[in-house]
């Protein structure tokens, strides 16, 4: 099966969403896939079954759904994009099978990967991500554990926190990376949302009235299981006791597509890391390739929805569905609207920035790359036998070669080697290699008759 | 300027492994490399170690090349993880059981242990192989090598001999001395009484800068590697027609390759997977070995292959330049490239040769010094 879009739009997040309805409006036929079995992305995922408490963030949700399900574009879940080609090519595998269509443009709107800076115990059964939990949160309305303690940094912090709590569970403690002054001093940026600012003073308010012990300037120094559940030691010496940890140090925007088809990037670890180059409507250096959303550069939710509408205008532009005056009256009004959004996020997306001494402290014996048991004594002893570069020190200690391709470790693996060769910029990025994501041989490899296998003729004798 | 008996340009294993022996057999030797040793082909090849895929003529330095890979922790000083297994070359169908029989048959003059079997006789070495197999050859000696863990071990030994090591210097320019060479590689400038070019499928511009023309052909190498799966398989399983390679490594992880083609650009270095290409492949791997259904595939890449017109190597002096050598282009080359390189070696410092050396003459064209094929 093939069909050749004008547009394929790649995440059905808030950014994603909007770049669909926003094409589709502006006479682009477009399509628009993601691997969740409906529209939402993080922020607003669809619960699996109804809540019996309605929440801002799902009622939000779910007219994002309404909206896009009636918006023209087509819309393909459950699909898990594997591969796309220059062009492009999309290829994907979903229950239905393997998919190929073909798109003369592409916006990615892929969201971001959870950071979490390794420390001892970091890989213990209970441990999971800040982001993961709003997972179980809002999808599955499903507690980590009966006591959990909540550390890392950023909003989501206390947005989990307080999740938990609604849900009827207990929240041993908060451990807050950023000082309280730094949270005084985004105020002001973050003033210029009052809605968002008021939603999160509401999660605040929860916490205190809950009495949820908040530590500022403080961290998770260790994770130890023991028989009744985990011991968290904060970098203090403080023990706590609990059954579960939710722990995240911010998000990175999602450049496996990205890199994959050589778009160039920068640093900019404001936005959360390595983000692609674009110009102010998200188009890349490969023609016709586009990013918009949290996987341009963290900055939120709501920047992300127009920075979706600004990329579909720019593609409806550059097809010529619309006309330039029309192009700058609707870009210059969403302009206006993501400076202002952008402010906010910015703030909240600069409290989680990464740190260049983030894994300085680290010990040798700490797991860094989890799928394949590398730790940081490793990593150093193959940089002193001279991996100058991140691609020479994954081939030499097979960090960032197991099922996740780095997405887990990447961070703290590059960190590491900045140490020794002048930064990120230096280290720059793992090759983007496909699959995009890992994709069972049984999908791929239908049953068909040996004979059908397309085998090149035979090498020389 | 640092001046040195012999430099070699080019750090795959063919490279690394005359630069080694040069520098053994007491000559000031160094490497150039435009990106990291042992990173380019011979860093992300199948590291396959079989009798199964070789070219016939080339099975007695396949032979030689397997048993410095199985000892490599002695010569090379450094285990580089090789394992040695049988390996199984199969067909599917007549026409590839036919194809087995013969080619089996001229390998086995050439000196490989291979032996024709059974199905049943195959499934008993190896019990998970799929249903239609027709028929299937044995070596009792294949085997495979990580070959991303090799660049290290070279590293570590090229600075026990004292080679000097300049990585990341692509060589721009090469004059010709009195006596030698001058070679313009990055930042550096060096001199050299021998110059040895290794620098696979970059031999053609490399010999260029000589101003002799030699086409290399570029074959672009497609692999698949599986997460890690349960034991799935022993032995190395090729089949007759050399479009399958297929290994389980110690950790689990299944290597897939063959040579099924993907898009590459020799001047950039950068290579493109081909999607119905590595489907292809998948789907002969899985019909070779179905329990690899139940794996997921977690990465593919492709990596550069050198190939003559006549497919066979170039190892030996460059005719008419006094003191240049040049080695590559060999056909399944990762089995035999120690040996290869240890051959070149032998000959530029006087030493016997144990078996004869691949002359380029017979490939060039419209030289300088009137040398035509």
């Amino acid at each position: 099966m093939s069909r050749r879009f004008d547009l394929a739009v790649i995440g059905a997040g808030p950014a994603g969403a909007h770049a669909a309805m926003a094409a589709a409006e502006a006479g682009v036929d477009c399509i628009v896939l993601d691997e969740a079995e409906a529209a939402g992305g993080q922020v607003y995922r669809a619960p699996v079954a109804k809540p019996s408490k309605l929440k801002s963030e799902t009622v939000e949700g779910d007219r994002l759904r309404a909206d896009l399900r009636y918006s023209g574009a087509r819309l393909a879940f459950g699909r898990r994009v594997w591969l796309i080609e220059r062009g492009f090519v999309i290829h994907a595998v979903s229950q239905g099978g393997r998919e190929r269509l073909e798109a003369e443009k592409l916006i990615l709107a892929t969201g971001t990967t959870e950071r979490v800076i390794p420390f001892p115990g970091w890989t213990t059964p209970g441990v999971i991500g800040l982001a993961a939990t709003t997972i179980l949160l809002k999808s599955q309305a499903t507690l980590p554990g009966r006591r959990t303690l909540v550390a890392g940094c950023g909003p989501l912090l206390t947005a989990v926190a307080a999740g938990i709590l609604d849900l009827g569970g207990e929240v041993v403690a908060v451990l807050d990376r950023a000082p309280r002054s730094r949270w005084l001093k985004a105020l002001p940026r973050l003033a210029s949302h009052p809605d968002l600012l008021g939603r999160g003073i509401g999660w605040w308010a929860k916490l205190l009235r809950a009495r949820v012990p908040v530590l500022h300037d403080s961290d998770i120094g260790e994770v130890t299981a023991v028989d009744d559940g985990l011991v968290v030691k904060t970098k203090g010496g403080e023990p706590f006791a609990c059954d579960a940890v939710a722990v995240g140090h911010g998000l990175t925007p999602s450049t496996d597509i990205t890199r994959l088809l050589g778009v160039g990037h920068r640093f900019a670890p404001e936005l959360g890391g390595w983000v692609p180059e674009q110009d102010a409507f998200g188009r890349t250096n490969v023609d016709g390739l586009l990013v918009c959303g949290d996987g341009a550069g963290v900055r939120g939710a709501a920047a992300a929805a127009l920075a979706g509408r600004l990329a579909a205008l720019a593609v409806a532009r550059d097809l010529g569905r619309i006309d330039q005056a029309r192009f700058e009256a609707e870009a210059s009004a969403i302009q206006a609207a993501l400076t202002k959004a952008g402010r906010f996020g910015g703030a909240m997306a600069a409290m989680t920035a990464p740190r260049a001494d983030d894994v300085f402290g680290l010990a040798p014996d700490t797991i860094v790359c989890r799928c394949e048991d590398v730790n940081r004594g490793q990593i150093e002893r193959a940089i002193e036998d001279g991996a100058d570069t991140i691609d020479q020190l994954k081939a030499w200690t097979r960090a960032g070669m197991g099922p996740c391709q780095g997405r887990m470790c990447g961070e703290a693996v590059a960190g590491l080697l900045a140490r020794h060769v002048g930064g990120r910029e230096t280290v720059g990025l793992w090759t983007g290699r496909p699959p995009l994501r890992p994709v069972a041989v049984a999908d791929l490899a239908v049953d068909i008759a040996y004979e059908n296998i397309p085998i090149p003729k035979a090498a020389p004798l | 300027m640092s001046r040195f008996d012999a430099i070699v340009v080019g750090g795959g294993i063919m490279g690394c492994t005359t630069a080694l022996w040069l520098a053994r057999g007491g000559m000031r030797t160094a490497l150039i490399e435009r990106d990291a040793i042992a990173r380019s082909a011979s860093g992300v090849n199948a590291g396959t170690l079989t009798l199964h895929m070789t070219r016939a003529a080339l099975v007695p330095y396949a032979l030689e090349g397997w048993r410095l890979w199985a000892a490599a922790a002695t010569w090379l000083g450094h285990d580089v993880g090789v394992v040695t297994t049988p390996g199984l070359c199969l067909a599917f169908t007549e026409a590839e059981a036919t194809l087995l029989e013969q080619r089996s048959a001229v390998r086995r003059e050439q000196g490989a242990p291979i032996d024709v079997i059974t199905p049943d006789r195959a499934r008993d070495i190896e019990p998970g192989l799929g249903g239609s197999l027709k028929l299937a050859a044995h070596s009792p000696i294949d085997g495979h090598v990580p070959a991303y863990l090799t660049g290290l071990a070279y590293k570590r030994a090229l600075a026990e001999a004292d080679c000097t090591l300049l990585e990341r210097q692509p060589v721009t320019a090469i004059d010709r001395l009195a006596e030698g060479f001058r070679v313009h590689a990055g930042k550096a400038v060096v001199e050299t009484k021998r110059l040895v070019l290794a620098s696979g499928v970059w031999l053609e511009p490399l010999l260029a800068l000589l101003n002799l023309s030699l086409p290399i052909k570029t074959l672009i190498n497609q692999l698949v590697v599986l997460e890690r799966l349960p034991p799935v398989m022993r032995t190395v399983i090729t089949i007759a027609s050399g479009l399958l390679s297929l290994k389980q490594f110690t950790n689990g992880t299944v290597l897939i390759g063959g040579g099924w083609q993907g898009k590459g650009d020799r001047e950039t270095g950068e290579t493109t997977i081909i999607p119905e290409n590595l489907i292809g492949n998948v789907q002969l791997a899985a019909h070779a070995v179905p329990a690899l259904r139940g794996g997921r595939i977690l990465r593919s890449w492709a990596g550069f292959e050198a190939e003559t017109a006549d497919a066979m190597p170039i190892v030996g002096p460059v005719p008419g330049i006094a003191n240049a050598y040049v080695i590559g282009s060999v056909h399944s080359g990762y089995t035999s490239a120690p040996f290869m390189g240890r051959l070149l070696a032998d000959h530029m410092l006087g030493r016997d040769a144990v078996m004869p050396l691949f002359p380029m003459d017979r490939l060039l064209i419209g030289t300088e010094q009137g040398v035509v094929a």
